[in-house]
């Protein structure tokens, strides 16, 4: 379709986002004009805003993805993505930060029209550090990476910035419908029926930009880290759409019921809730793995074969372990134990990745001393196993009738975000920006020193912290006295978790605060600065790992 | 089977394909036969669906996001069970839509909270947590007072849930605008009727400010419903039909 | 359809589904012609020269 760029005038993927834009601009003006609903006027006003700014953008040819130029990678969205996932992480964090201290202190719930209750701002946190942090981070890397091993440019010309720009506008109105109250009100998939259709729309287009990239490649095999990040957008589109089948009350308001009730709704829900961990946030972030940990250390993946079991197997696997969160509910039991049986499995082929990706060090095992960004990744691998280790124990019923309803599962989770996601995104980003900007290294070594340390620090609070406040409080609901009497009030619990919450929300703080550490950092190295007085010496080899164009 | 899995490899739609079986089986297992097996949901007295008013109410709960800090969800073990009541039934959410089964109790079980506290209860609590429970960390909800429930969509929702599997008859969904504001006054001309719709609803006012048809009035009206309906003398747990 | 027939099924053909699909995947990488193709798979990340 574009081989014969460089292009001169407008290429056919400039028209057609054109006219798509212009029918999407009259479409909302049409739909804003059509509604009495206050909260849908405010969505429409903003999704029309966001075509009408995109026309101008692409008129101007501002863009610069109009520049199609195939013999050179795509940067500019590489750049673009960066930023994109520094500032959702901070937002993210700050959010969760503040949700944190509300349950500490109830008096941050501001009073009067309750936007700001934890309620409505703990979405907003999920939200944001899941598919607005996590992922623009899979989006920029699976562009770098598709580019890269494929050794071609992002197919779809100025389509990539479709993609780029219509994620962000989701994310902006899932979070301001939050804010007002516009939800679904299942967990991870919060936003509301017309939301969800523009989602899709953004998803196909980023899932056929990929693919189209992947059919331009030049050599036979598709490296692994593809197939990841493949088997991400592809489950994520399935996933997204079952669980999100709703049947509004009118196309003019933004409120829609469910297609689903009770217990088929259920384990609809969590089907969707554990493969939005499986796939966002474990398959898509592996891809990231298979790429930076090699490229870091400058070895091949310790075994392709491995690798290859890893795919299928955790693909193959993760799907069905969705109904452990549904253990001694009205599911029918033999759903509950298929969903342990798959989860306890799982723990193989989550081992087999993690024993992957460590071992491609050895033999550079130094690195781990010289070079802070490597041990971010070997790290973000580390707390991978610690969780999917975690995971599986859990997901055993006589466990999970402890853990279940209380802060352990939220440690758990936590522990597989904060160590493994975000440790994972931070050292991908480390590499990236020297990498794309085309600097020699990053501004300062000792920052990032700061960081992972104020970070993991952050991460052992909050994880401690949730254990022990959730295994007190499972045993405390069902501790008996002598009489043969329940010991404890549930709200007697609920005193009781005070002090944990503020030592979370503290460990919540310091990760906040390396991000912004790490926001400083990369800034500094995008303008091109090099701090004077380090004591962490650049790792030598790493000027001859930046990629030639 | 060697050479078709370098053709698998070589060919990104292939690829594509190949991932889609793969994690569709989970799914189709486990799911589908939920639709299909008959002892999925038990079989009970009692169940109807929510009255407009309740409806409503559920939507105020489901907007404030209720159902991150409170499951309803009592599991059959003994604590919970002499903590909250009987353990729930599938058919106790069947006209649930969505599920509010929740992941995390920060504040206690509501499955069965109906019935347990009084109106005025409910209100103070809604208002300032802290005003009854003084170790609550719960959000204060005295805006609901302020917020008069928007009664122009009454039928639409109530055709929208039919649509999604919600018996609604023609007959509730006739009368379901009035429905919202007859469940608030027990001299409405209406009552008879009301009651017939929907057996076993509470009809009173449930917000303490009878001039107004507000967001409290509604949810609290929900409140006080769940976990009511099924009728635990005529249920028999260990009958076949209900063993799952 | 009924509970028991669906357990039967999964417990008897669908157990030598599964492993028939993982025994065909475990000889399809260490079948040992394929070795070469995998290095080279392994490399990808260390070529990015574009053309």
């Amino acid at each position: 379709m574009e081989k014969s760029m460089p292009r001169k005038g407008m290429g056919l993927d400039v028209l057609t986002l054109a006219v798509v834009l212009i029918v999407l601009s009259v479409l909302g003006l049409l739909w804003s004009a059509g509604t009495q609903d206050p909260l849908l006027q405010i969505h429409t006003w903003i999704m029309t805003g966001a075509f009408v700014l995109g026309l101008i953008a692409l008129a101007m040819k501002g863009f610069a993805g109009l520049d199609n130029d195939q013999s050179r990678y795509n940067e500019g969205i590489i750049k673009a993505g960066i930023i994109a996932t520094m500032f959702w992480g901070i937002v993210g964090f700050l959010v969760g930060v503040i949700i944190a201290f509300q349950l500490a202190f109830p008096a941050l719930n501001i009073e009067g029209i309750g936007w700001l209750n934890f309620g409505r701002l703990r979405p907003i946190h999920t939200s944001a550090v899941i598919f607005a942090f996590g992922g623009n981070a899979l989006m920029v890397t699976s562009f770098y990476v598709v580019q890269r091993t494929n050794r071609a440019r992002l197919a779809g010309g100025v389509w990539t910035w479709f993609v780029f720009w219509g994620y962000q506008l989701f994310i902006l109105l899932a979070a301001s419908g939050y804010i007002m109250g516009v939800t679904q009100s299942r967990e991870y998939a919060e936003p509301e029926w017309y939301v969800d259709i523009w989602l899709t729309v953004v998803w196909v287009s980023y899932l056929l930009v990929f693919l189209g990239t992947l059919m331009k490649r030049k050599q036979a095999h598709i490296y692994v880290a593809n197939w990841f990040y493949l088997a991400f957008i592809v489950t994520v589109a399935m996933l997204h759409i079952v669980n999100n089948l709703a049947m509004p009350v009118t196309l003019y308001g933004i409120k829609s019921y469910s297609a689903f009730s009770g217990v088929q709704d259920a384990l609809t829900q969590w089907w969707y809730g554990h493969n939005a961990v499986g796939f966002f946030l474990t398959a898509g972030f592996l891809g990231i793995m298979y790429y930076f940990v090699p490229k870091r250390a400058e070895r091949p993946i310790y075994s392709y074969r491995l690798s290859i079991i890893h795919f299928w197997a955790l693909i193959f696997t993760y799907i069905w372990a969705g109904p452990h969160h549904l253990h001694y509910t009205a599911l029918p039991e033999w759903t509950q134990t298929l969903g342990m049986v798959f989860s306890i499995v799982l723990w193989m082929p989550s081992w087999g990745g993690m024993i992957n990706g460590l071992m491609t060090l050895s033999g550079a095992w130094d690195k781990l001393r010289t070079d802070p960004v490597m041990r971010m990744l070997v790290v973000s691998v580390a707390f991978y196993g610690m969780s999917t280790f975690e995971g599986p124990v859990m997901a055993i019923r006589s466990v999970n009738s402890l853990s279940h309803y209380t802060d352990w599962t939220i440690g758990h989770v936590h522990s597989g975000t904060l160590g493994w996601v975000g440790f994972v995104t931070f050292g991908a980003i480390y590499c990236l920006v020297p990498w794309v900007w085309k600097r020699k290294r990053l501004y300062s070594n000792d920052m990032v020193e700061w960081h992972f340390w104020i970070a993991t620090i952050g991460i052992v609070f909050y994880i401690t912290s949730m254990w022990v406040s959730g295994i007190m409080q499972g045993l405390m609901w069902r501790a008996y006295n002598s009489f043969g009497f329940l010991e404890y009030s549930f709200v007697e619990t609920v005193e009781a978790m005070h002090p944990y919450y503020i030592i979370r929300a503290t460990g919540g703080l310091l990760y906040l605060t390396g991000a912004l550490i790490m926001a400083y950092n990369i800034w500094r190295t995008i303008r091109g600065d090099v701090r004077k007085v380090e004591s962490v010496p650049e790792a030598e080899p790493l000027a001859a790992a930046i990629p030639a164009e | 089977m060697l050479e078709k899995h370098e053709v698998l490899e070589k060919n990104s739609i292939l690829l594509t394909i190949g991932i889609l079986i793969v994690v569709s089986i989970g799914g189709l297992v486990e799911i589908a036969p939920l639709f299909y097996i008959e002892n999925t949901i038990e079989k009970v007295k009692g169940m109807r669906p929510y009255t407009p008013l309740e409806q409503f109410g559920r939507n105020v709960y489901t907007r404030e996001g209720c159902y991150l800090c409170h499951s309803q969800m009592i599991r059959p073990l003994r604590d919970e069970v002499e903590r909250y009541g009987h353990y729930s039934l599938a058919a106790e959410s069947m006209y649930d839509h969505p599920f509010q089964w929740g992941s995390k109790r920060t504040g206690p079980d509501l499955a069965r909270v109906g019935d347990k506290y009084s109106d005025e209860w409910h209100r103070a609590h809604l208002k300032n947590p802290r005003s009854v429970v003084p170790e609550s960390v719960m959000p204060t909800y005295a805006f609901l007072s302020d917020n008069m429930l928007d009664d122009r969509l009454v039928a639409d929702h109530l055709k929208a849930l039919r649509i999604v599997g919600v018996p609604y008859t023609d007959e509730q969904i006739a009368a379901a605008k009035s429905d919202l504001v007859t469940q608030l006054d027990e001299f409405a001309d209406d009552y008879d009727g009301f009651v017939a719709r929907y057996p076993n609803a509470a009809i009173r006012d449930f917000d303490g400010d009878p001039e107004h048809a507000t967001e409290m009035d509604a949810l609290i009206a929900y409140l006080q419903m769940l976990g009511t309906l099924v009728d635990f003398d005529q249920y028999e747990a260990l009958a076949d039909e209900n063993l799952r | 359809m009924n509970y028991e027939a669906m357990a039967h099924f999964a417990q008897t053909w669908g157990m030598i589904y599964f492993i028939l699909i993982f025994a065909g995947a475990v000889a399809y990488i260490f079948w040992p012609s394929n070795r070469k193709k995998f290095d080279d798979a392994a490399n990808s990340p260390f070529n990015e020269e574009l053309d």
